[in-house]
């Protein structure tokens, strides 16, 4: 191969003192490659957690948000308030039900709305699993299941049975794993639910689903929409809440205070409901990036000692360099072109070390646990995350290599020829 | 060494006779040192050099003869007067152009020899070349593969230079010197690190470089018999030539 000759004087001096060379390479090689590892462990199980949140919370969910606030009475409405204070004691709560009233026609709106990906209207209440002796207390959600599913992806969540069951079976009832092993029944046994209100029914078991989120899968069950309305002795118009995804979920926020205004009802996005989890990803991602960083600063620490003890033991050489006309910018070129050949290769190599050691942690299984539903360790494997790799690592060897290059181009030759 | 086989080289087709020009030509060149303490080294210097001239500087030690190549062949550049070597003005040249200068116009050869330890004989010889990029790699690989033969180097040529005994390693260090064909080649005691054997060789090959190539040659040196044969002797004291 023919190169220029700062280059060829470059590739010389790697090639002549390969365990140097190696030392420094092998430094950029463990940052990069740990900087794989980690990113990718730590994104496979933020992904993992994220997906698990979001299948479980829909992108928008609008509902009728009951409050009991009496601070404003009526009567201020009628009477003057600048003189008289109208005091009321004891104020019995009217009752109200929690549905949200034009459903049919919020629903039709939201149709033509092309964010929206799928709309699904449901009704929930509170009710008591009864199978003998066991009482356990959950929600139910009364669900058209095939909008549900689109919502929350729950045809794949299925542990047993199908969710189309829940279409050919009357009163067929879905059930969270953890929930169906409390009550101890399986596909085809029966369950009684008992509402607040007092009336009850009883619901044939037709399958089980997992979430992966052990607060999920032990209180919640799935009908349909029908079934609970009758249960609740409700007319079939009567849904709590409409619950939507989006095309685009980081829409959301935005479009939640847009429908909040238009309906008049209560509009959660689903950063939102799930606050504390999100807060939670995103310190890991940045201790990952901090971690990381730090691995890469240290590996262009070692290349900059290299690197200087290099163009130290080499002075005699830059003075002859020098001497026989080359520049100052010539021996830059020559050490800043060895720090980066390092730099390349160790991040190259880093990328293959970060791959292998990935691949090997998937491979890990998980500790067993019946409320999480994944049996080998959570790993991504992001093109960008790479790129980003390389990226920094040529940054950082870059910087570290260009501080050494720039002493020896100022090296005065004539001070170390004199001797 | 056998000078007959030279092929035209562009030193054999310069005017060996007749005007000898000047290449070199300084104009009262001052200079100081301020550390440790302020010391005037060279004081009002003015003297020509002409053509394939062999030139020998000679003085004690601390009298600038060292200051004073370095300064002539323009690594050091803290001084005041004027520098011309062939007919260009090279005192106020920046650092880059200097060192475009030099890879055309100047050789070296030290007491150290200072090849590059991890290079080959030849390839020390080819650098400089690669580097002023006149001729194309095999052009150069042919042309300091004759250097190296006419100086009797050609077996040693794929050795590994840190590989060479001393004399051997100055020879290497000549034909570098020559291999872009220079106008002054500058010796800083050429001659000092070797036995008698070996400064003779040198000496006849530096000789016969001016004598029969035309060559330019101004060296520094300790060695009075290497000084007594050489064309013409500078001689300073204290800063100041007493004598040329």
């Amino acid at each position: 191969m023919k190169l220029p000759v700062n280059y060829e004087i470059a590739k010389t001096h790697l090639l002549a003192k390969k365990r140097t060379t190696i030392t420094a390479m092998l430094g950029v090689t463990f940052g990069i490659g740990m900087y794989v590892l980690m990113i990718s462990f730590m994104t496979g199980f933020n992904e993992f957690l994220e997906d698990s949140l979001l299948s479980a919370t829909p992108d928008i969910n609008i509902y009728n948000d009951i409050k009991t606030d009496y601070s404003h009475s009526i009567l201020d409405e009628i009477s003057d308030t600048g003189k008289v204070m109208n005091v009321v004691h004891h104020p019995k709560p009217k009752d109200i039900t929690p549905n949200v009233r034009n459903s049919q026609k919020i629903i039709e709106d939201l149709k033509k709305d092309t964010r929206i990906k799928a709309i699904s209207p449901l009704l929930a209440t509170q009710v008591f699993y009864n199978n003998g002796p066991v009482q356990i207390n959950g929600t139910l959600q009364g669900v058209n299941i095939l909008e549900e599913a689109k919502i929350s992806g729950l045809d794949v969540k299925m542990k047993t049975g199908k969710i189309e069951n829940l279409l050919t079976v009357n009163n067929g009832i879905l059930l969270g794993h953890s929930l169906a092993t409390r009550l101890n029944v399986q596909m085809g046994d029966l369950v009684t639910l008992a509402t607040p209100n007092g009336t009850s029914m009883r619901f044939r078991v037709v399958g089980t689903f997992q979430f992966g989120l052990g607060s999920l899968d032990l209180i919640r069950s799935y009908v349909s929409l029908n079934n609970v309305q009758q249960l609740m002795g409700k007319d079939n118009q009567y849904v709590t809440n409409i619950n939507l995804k989006l095309n685009d979920n980081r829409e959301a926020t935005g479009m939640a205070k847009e429908f909040k205004k238009r309906y008049g009802y209560k509009a959660d996005d689903w950063q939102n409901a799930n606050a504390s989890a999100m807060v939670s990803i995103t310190i890991r991602n940045v201790m990952t990036f901090v971690v990381s960083f730090t691995l890469l600063v240290v590996a262009g620490f070692g290349i900059y000692n290299i690197m200087s003890m290099t163009i130290q033991n080499k002075l005699k050489d830059i003075a002859i360099l020098k001497a026989q006309g080359f520049s100052g910018t010539d021996v830059m070129t020559i050490f800043l072109a060895e720090s980066v050949t390092i730099g390349i290769l160790g991040a190259l190599t880093g990328l293959a070390l970060g791959y292998l050691m990935s691949y090997g942690v998937m491979n890990l299984p998980f500790p067993k646990n019946d409320n999480i539903s994944i049996t080998h360790y959570p790993v991504t494997f992001h093109w960008y995350h790479y790129a980003l790799g390389v990226i920094f690592g040529m940054i950082t060897t870059f910087i570290a290599g260009l501080m050494p290059s720039l002493k020896a181009a100022k090296i005065d030759p004539v001070a170390i020829l004199r001797g | 060494m056998n000078f007959g086989n030279q092929k035209s080289d562009v030193v054999l087709e310069a005017p060996l006779t007749g005007t000898r020009d000047v290449v070199l030509e300084t104009i009262k060149i001052n200079k100081s040192f301020y550390e440790p303490e302020e010391f005037h080294v060279l004081k009002d210097l003015s003297f020509q050099v002409k053509r394939s001239e062999f030139v020998s500087i000679v003085g004690k030690s601390g009298c600038g003869k060292s200051t004073l190549l370095y300064l002539i062949s323009t690594l050091d550049t803290d001084y005041t007067g004027e520098i011309h070597i062939n007919n260009r003005k090279v005192t106020g040249l920046t650092q880059n152009q200097l060192a475009k200068f030099r890879n055309e116009h100047i050789g070296f050869v030290f007491q150290f020899h200072f090849l590059l330890p991890e290079f080959s004989a030849l390839k020390n010889v080819m650098i400089p070349a690669e580097k002023l990029g006149k001729y194309s790699k095999s052009e150069i690989e042919d042309r300091a593969y004759e250097k190296l033969k006419w100086l009797d180097m050609q077996e040693f040529a794929g050795k590994l230079s840190s590989k060479l005994s001393g004399g051997q390693q100055q020879r290497v260090a000549i034909a570098r010197a020559l291999i872009n064909d220079p106008t002054i080649i500058m010796g800083d005691e050429p001659t000092g690190n070797l036995d008698s054997t070996n400064t003779n060789i040198v000496f006849d090959i530096l000789k016969d470089l001016s004598k029969s190539k035309g060559q330019t040659i101004i060296s520094v040196t300790h060695d009075e018999e290497f000084a007594s044969k050489s064309d013409r002797v500078i001689e300073m004291k204290d800063g100041e030539i007493i004598k040329q």
